[in-house]
């Protein structure tokens, strides 16, 4: 059973949904970078997005693009991330799934196969590429499945009955459903929409669905958890490191323990939903 | 896909791909919308009645067919193959894009968008674009780096007087990559609504084909026309690229006629040795950006690195995936031409022929200068002189000392 499995099968028993936390890999530096990775387990994330910083982010609303780039002027390259993944299994958990998520081109420089056999050593259990649909991912999935890595597909309103089945047939881990028409960080979707959305999905996948984009406070965490198996939050988290840094760009003293309080906020949120 | 190909004309595939080249690199959001607009596409091109309207615009309010002009002056100055310009900065909107625009609007209408969004570097796509949603009474954005709102101002006024809207984009280098970038987060947002209008043959299939369907038109032309004045094929073709479509519209139709040399010149910035430059098919490799596969200018890792050219509408670090194919397959050679090659050619070509081009296709000018003199006098060549170049009248005297 892989380490997506049990999380979902775990949060199953404990009658709750989960809290996926996004931040940019050594964000805003790789130490401070990896003093928040550490930290996100205990604050209640049950599962980890590790942004992978690229210059040329299409799909992301301007906090994660603020945030891949405060990490790019830090120096973070692949490699890198991929040393704070296997430091972290090594210091803090071998339970909390990664998933690696960003843009295909990083993938593709490295080559398909040795990117998911390092990423499976370092000790990654899944992609979230934003610009590889399933018509491009036929090179990516046959690596990714001899390594043991989920390669988690986007589904979005766009995606119609008709079209979800062949989304569907290349998903692996859970289905992560983009809530709004846009990019991250950008609008929310209601209720009723995430509910209409996620009823949707799960009457062609046994999957767990996650939904993310526009998820900004517990309250809205919680109304997720409500419909969902597990509610991402990504911009909001790296906004607090922005929120955390001087005018001249150096971090404050309480940037680690206040974006972690705000992480742990969220899960609250989301931990004050029983499911039955 | 074969080694050598019984025909060049026969790509993309049913999934977009020219070779490993093209295909469609974008977010799920747009994948329902990117189906939809090549279903719309296909039938649209079956459509005579479409098929008429475009040609009846091109014609009338375009200015079509544009003229295949011999220039005598250069050519005796140049000593060597004689020299054909084919005229696009006479159309109306004063280059090429508009023939591409013309298409796409028609689209939009027919798709029943009821918005239009568009990048552009240079502006020329900018100007096309807010000129048919002017036309076709739709609302028009234009994203356009910031870089580039300053160094084309002339562009910008004209999109704004035509009623569109131009967002300038200050991520980045503020220019054509950014601006990209931006249009396709706009388009993410407002997919149901808007058509985006890509200006060049690159992004996610079916753009490539369809941007090099529209501009088919330019290399058509020139068959038909070098065959009334010379009676036969011309020998070589030359014109300028950034992402390519000027040179894809010249080119394409030739491909397969062996006997046609067909040269792209790309943007060689302070020099390719500088690591300034735009020219992705010689400095770059094959990578993954804006929906498709091609040719990047890259760091190890796969970061994009900043394109730097003196003409903003080359200054862009990719190029359309069909002409990475072309390159692999060896059936067009692709060179440079750095920023003062390019200078030096603007300035021959407003002295001797009285035409002032733009600094995109001065680069295909640059390139003309070294080669024509090395071929022989009954060697013809035709030149795609893809816009003119009143919007860096203001940038060049600056560039050159002069009062503006």
């Amino acid at each position: 059973m892989s380490r997506i499995e049990k999380r979902f099968a775990q949060l199953k028993a404990d009658k709750r949904a989960g809290l996926v936390a996004y931040i940019s890999a050594g964000d805003p530096d790789a130490p401070l970078g990896y003093q928040i990775l550490k930290g996100l387990p205990a604050a209640g994330a049950d599962l980890i997005e590790l942004g992978m910083p690229f210059t040329d982010p299409m799909a992301d609303g301007p906090s994660v693009q603020l945030a891949g780039q405060r990490a790019l002027k830090a120096g973070i390259t692949v490699d890198a991330t991929f040393d704070m993944v296997r430091r972290f299994r090594k210091e803090v958990d071998n339970d909390t799934p990664i998933l690696l998520m960003g843009y295909y081109n990083l993938v593709y420089q490295r080559g398909a196969e040795r990117f998911c056999k390092e990423a499976a050593e370092a000790g990654v259990d899944g992609f979230i590429l934003v610009d590889l649909p399933p018509e491009e991912a036929g090179a990516l999935k046959p690596h990714a499945e001899a390594n043991g890595i989920d390669t988690v597909l986007l589904t979005a309103p766009t995606t119609d009955d008709k079209r979800l089945p062949a989304v569907l047939k290349y998903a692996a881990g859970f289905v992560y459903f983009v809530s709004v028409l846009g990019t991250t960080g950008t609008k929310s979707a209601t209720e009723e929409a995430v509910r209409t959305h996620v009823s949707r999905i799960k009457s062609h996948t046994k999957l767990p669905v996650a939904v993310g984009f526009g998820i900004k406070t517990p309250e809205q965490a919680a109304a997720v958890a409500r419909h969902a198996d597990a509610a991402v939050v990504g911009s909001a988290i790296v906004d607090q490191v922005k929120a955390a840094l001087d005018g001249n760009g150096k971090p404050k003293p309480d940037l680690v323990a206040g974006l972690l309080a705000f992480v742990k906020s969220l899960a609250e949120g989301v931990r004050s939903v029983k499911k039955a | 896909m074969p080694d050598t190909p019984n025909t060049y004309r026969r790509g993309p595939d049913e999934r977009g791909h020219f070779g490993i080249f093209g295909g469609r690199y974008v977010a799920e959001t747009l994948m329902p919308l990117i189906l939809d607009l090549e279903k719309a596409y296909n039938e649209a091109k079956a459509d005579p009645a479409f098929q008429n309207e475009l040609k009846y615009l091109a014609k009338h309010y375009a200015g079509r067919p544009s003229p295949l002009y011999h220039a005598s002056r250069l050519t005796k100055h140049l000593g060597g193959a004689k020299v054909y310009f084919k005229r696009e900065e006479l159309n109306h909107t004063g280059s090429h894009k508009i023939n591409n625009v013309l298409g796409q609007v028609l689209l939009a209408k027919r798709m029943g968008k009821t918005r239009v969004i568009a990048e552009t570097g240079a502006g020329q796509h900018g100007v096309a674009t807010a000129t048919a949603c002017a036309l076709f009474d739709i609302p028009c954005v234009v994203f356009m780096g910031a870089t580039d709102v300053d160094r084309q101002a002339p562009n910008v006024a004209r999109m704004h007087m035509l009623g569109a809207e131009v967002r300038p984009v200050k991520a980045g280098a503020a220019t054509l990559k950014d601006a990209m970038n931006e249009a396709l987060r706009d388009w993410v947002a407002t997919c149901e609504t808007t058509f985006y209008c890509i200006g060049t043959v690159a992004g996610p299939h079916p753009y490539p084909e369809m941007v090099r369907d529209f501009q088919c038109v330019i290399g058509d032309e020139t068959r038909a026309q070098m065959h009334e004045a010379e009676g036969r094929l011309p020998d070589t073709l030359v014109a300028c690229i950034g992402g390519g479509s000027n040179a894809m519209g010249l080119f394409h139709p030739f491909l397969d006629d062996p006997g046609v040399r067909i040269v792209g010149v790309e943007a060689a910035g302070h020099g390719l040795e500088t690591g300034q430059h735009a020219a992705s098919l010689t400095g770059g490799r094959p990578g993954v950006l804006h929906g498709n596969l091609t040719y990047l200018l890259q760091d190890d890792e796969g970061q994009i690195t900043e394109a730097h050219s003196i003409s903003a509408g080359l200054d862009y670090p990719g190029i359309g995936p069909e002409h990475s194919w072309l390159k692999e397959q060896g059936r067009v050679e692709y060179v440079s031409a750095t920023d003062d090659e390019a200078l030096a050619a603007f300035q021959v070509l407003c002295k001797l022929e009285g035409i002032i081009p733009a600094l995109e296709s001065a680069h295909a000018l640059a390139h003309v200068l070294k080669l024509a003199p090395t071929l022989p006098k009954d060697n013809l060549l035709v030149m795609n002189l893809s816009g003119r170049g009143d919007k860096d009248v203001p940038q060049v005297a600056a560039r050159l000392g002069m009062k503006a």
